[in-house]
């Protein structure tokens, strides 16, 4: 019997990029594990946590914990902002609710992304058909929270993708939920020196691990009608959809 | 002190004014001369922990710590004034240069005299006040605030500086660094030999034998503080470190935090006025301790702020700081630590829009020497002015709790949502929505929901 793996596939892919859950199976299958998807997951509360919503947030989270805690095995994530959030963010938000201090710990702890977790256990990338030049884009939360970068790009190399290096890799896109409709004139500045920086890095695909930065940075592109497209990590690894 | 627009509208001021490209070259560099300092100095991540540790034994004990400084300070001949606000800072300042018939002051550059407008209450009291850092001398002659905590003439660039030199000091144009430089220096020379004050900021003040420590890479700090008969030294009353050893120690972080050098050039301690036996010295030392909204800032939840040590290693990384330059923000205290410092000294309402304007990356955390957690403090501020969302926002998200936290509606509402997707959708983007999202649409398209959630497809595969 196969040990098990909880997905929690963030609510953007499950309703914009249910393909990036469907590639994040197929990873954690090929790695080994059985993968579940516990049916009444939600969102994490994210966006009401960064935005101050400390109420919505809570509750959310909560929800997430109810979910979660009942199951079994590691919990991937195919996004780093939304593990930071399980890791660091949801345990800080109940620390005062003492009937969730203890489960958002567990759930915390059984936590990872999907690149963490895929590179901890071992797995090794399988070789992928792609003619095309990526770059990795490291989203903040999974960087500086998380330490995501090597674990990514290593992947990539591994399953023999031509990637180059991204000037300015580590520098906030804009993104930053809310922030990118409360403040929409720095958010797009801060994503034109980002797009800058990928024009140069002579890249056809932006590669990360956050569909949200991915979003903001390819709605971003696409108006400009260039030739750039942005792709999650898993569906690079995972190789094209059956 | 605040400009009467918000800080979005200032932002688009300086966007349509044009953000200075100086502002973003020497950020970045800066930014990575003090990651070099860091590689180079194996225990700098064990330093800034002790670091950390210091400042917050300082501010745990902070009334002991200030009883300890101010007896060893008197007991040497000095004086010691805490100054509730700016008022009582400015008031004590100017009645004391009246007092000594100080008609001309030399000033080190120092972030709380900024904050508090001592200039400006000297100069109304008729006495000249000449800033001698270089930065400072040059923000002064244009008659502007600085734009960075550290170099506040971040902003100008030298042939900016060399028609400023030209217009003001009635020299001959000349853009050769080394030439502006040695203008300055014959300007404030002068200055310096007949000046009846020097007032200077403090860096750190040591609680156990009272000493003063006045960092800077000129020299001017020295020249100040020694050649008037009066010295005042204004600090923060936050400014405050237990012993000699923990000085070192914070000395170490703060020159690689700030420039990114192993030691700043001049490390300047001074302790009391000039004794019987000494040859140079001021012969009055005046320590202004101020408060200015600390105690309250130390009892609320964002306390954690006063640990910093004014490296300024957060705004060269910040990508906003790198996008807007320090005037945008409308405060002396620019950055992502005046995104925190300035509501909680100057007043959560009338600052609300600071904390918001964070895209919560975390670069200032990871550069801060002293590791403040800035984000969470954003967040905590941002809690505590959530009426301040716009109306949409605000139903928008509460809606969206409430189906988050009833999962079957949820997957009925996502559903929903897919069906439109399949409606609308073409090539997968949509260029607008109708009603929604403007502030998303104007410059980014919005990816169009998928035809089947996640959820939906799981449940079939299951089936
Ligand atoms: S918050 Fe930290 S990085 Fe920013 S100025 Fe203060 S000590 Fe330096």
């Amino acid at each position: 019997m196969t040990e098990p793996v909880q997905l929690f596939v963030t609510c953007l892919v499950n309703s914009l990029y249910p393909d990036v859950g469907k590639a994040t199976v197929r990873l954690v299958e090929q790695a080994g594990f059985r993968a579940e998807f516990p049916l009444d997951q939600t969102c994490c509360g994210q966006p009401a946590y960064n935005g101050g919503f400390a109420k919505e947030a809570a509750a959310m989270a909560r929800q997430t914990v109810d979910v979660l805690d009942e199951t079994e095995g590691p919990i991937v994530v195919p996004s780093g902002s939304c593990a930071a959030m399980l890791t660091h963010h949801i345990p800080d938000l109940v620390k005062d609710d003492d009937s969730y201090v203890a489960a958002a710990r567990r759930v915390a702890n059984r936590t990872r992304e999907l690149t963490q977790f895929l590179v901890e256990v071992g797995h090794k990338a399988a070789p992928v058909e792609c003619d095309e030049r990526v770059t990795y884009h490291a989203s903040c939360h999974g960087l500086r929270w998380l330490q995501i970068l090597e674990q990514p790009k290593s992947l990539l190399d591994e399953a023999g993708v031509t990637r180059v290096d991204l000037p300015g890799e580590d520098e906030c896109c804009g993104f930053g939920g809310l922030f990118a409709l409360k403040m929409p004139e720095l958010s797009t500045a801060m994503m034109d020196t980002k797009i800058a920086n990928i024009e140069a890095s002579g890249a056809d695909v932006v590669v990360g691990v956050d569909v949200s930065c991915l979003m903001h940075i390819g709605g971003g592109l696409r108006r400009r009608a260039g030739a750039i497209r942005t792709k999650h990590v898993a569906e690079v690894l995972a190789g094209e959809s059956e | 002190m605040t400009s009467q627009l918000t800080f979005r509208g200032r932002i688009q001021e300086a966007f349509t004014a044009g953000v200075p490209v100086a502002i973003e070259t020497a950020t970045r560099s800066r930014y990575q001369r003090r990651l070099a300092a860091a590689a180079a100095f194996p225990e700098m991540e064990a330093t800034r922990d002790r670091a950390r540790d210091i400042r917050s034994e300082a501010l745990r004990n902070l009334d002991a710590y200030l009883g300890q400084f101010v007896d060893v300070t008197t007991e040497r001949g000095g004086v010691v004034f805490f100054a509730a606000d700016a008022a009582e800072a400015n008031e004590y300042i100017t009645e004391l240069a009246n007092a000594e018939n100080v008609r001309r002051v030399v000033k080190v550059k120092s972030m709380v005299t900024e904050e508090i407008r001592l200039n400006t209450a000297l100069e109304h009291a008729g006495v000249e006040v000449v800033e001698t850092d270089l930065g400072e001398f040059i923000v002064q002659l244009a008659g502007e605030t600085p734009s960075h905590i550290i170099s506040p003439v971040l902003h100008k660039n030298r042939y900016d500086v060399a028609e400023l030199f030209a217009a003001e000091l009635g020299v001959e144009y000349t853009d050769d660094p080394a030439e502006l430089n040695d203008i300055a220096r014959k300007h404030l020379r002068e200055r310096f030999l007949n000046a009846d004050m020097g007032i200077s900021g403090v860096n750190f003040a040591v609680a156990e034998d009272g000493a003063i420590a006045l960092v800077t890479n000129e020299g001017n700090g020295r020249l100040s503080t020694t050649a008037p008969r009066v010295h005042v030294a204004v600090m923060g009353m936050e400014r405050i470190v237990p012993t000699r050893a923990d000085l070192a120690v914070l000395l170490e972080v703060l020159a690689r935090s700030a420039t990114g050098q192993k030691l700043s050039v001049y490390s300047n301690i001074v302790s009391g006025p000039r004794r019987a036996h000494e040859p140079d010295g001021p012969d009055q030392l005046h320590v202004v301790i101020v408060d200015n909204g600390r105690s309250a800032t130390l009892g609320s939840s964002v306390a954690e702020i006063l640990l910093c040590i004014r490296c300024g290693a957060c705004l060269d990384a910040c990508p906003v700081y790198r996008h807007v330059g320090g005037h945008a923000y409308g405060s002396v205290y620019p950055g992502p630590i005046g995104k925190v410092v300035t509501p909680s000294l100057f007043g959560l309402e009338e600052w609300h829009d600071l904390p918001a304007a964070s895209s919560l990356c975390g670069a200032c955390q990871d550069a801060c020497p002293v590791r403040i957690d800035i984000p969470r403090l954003l967040v905590d501020l941002r809690e505590q002015t959530v009426g301040h969302a716009s109306r949409s926002i605000r139903t928008g998200l509460a809606a969206y709790s409430r189906l988050a936290t009833r999962p079957r509606l949820f997957r009925l509402a996502t559903r929903a949502v897919a069906l439109f997707g399949r409606l609308w959708s073409q090539d997968g983007w949509l260029r607008r929505l109708p009603f929604l999202l403007p502030a998303w649409t104007r410059r980014r398209e919005v990816p169009a929901p998928a035809t089947q959630t996640f959820n939906d497809w799981w449940r079939k595969r299951g089936a």
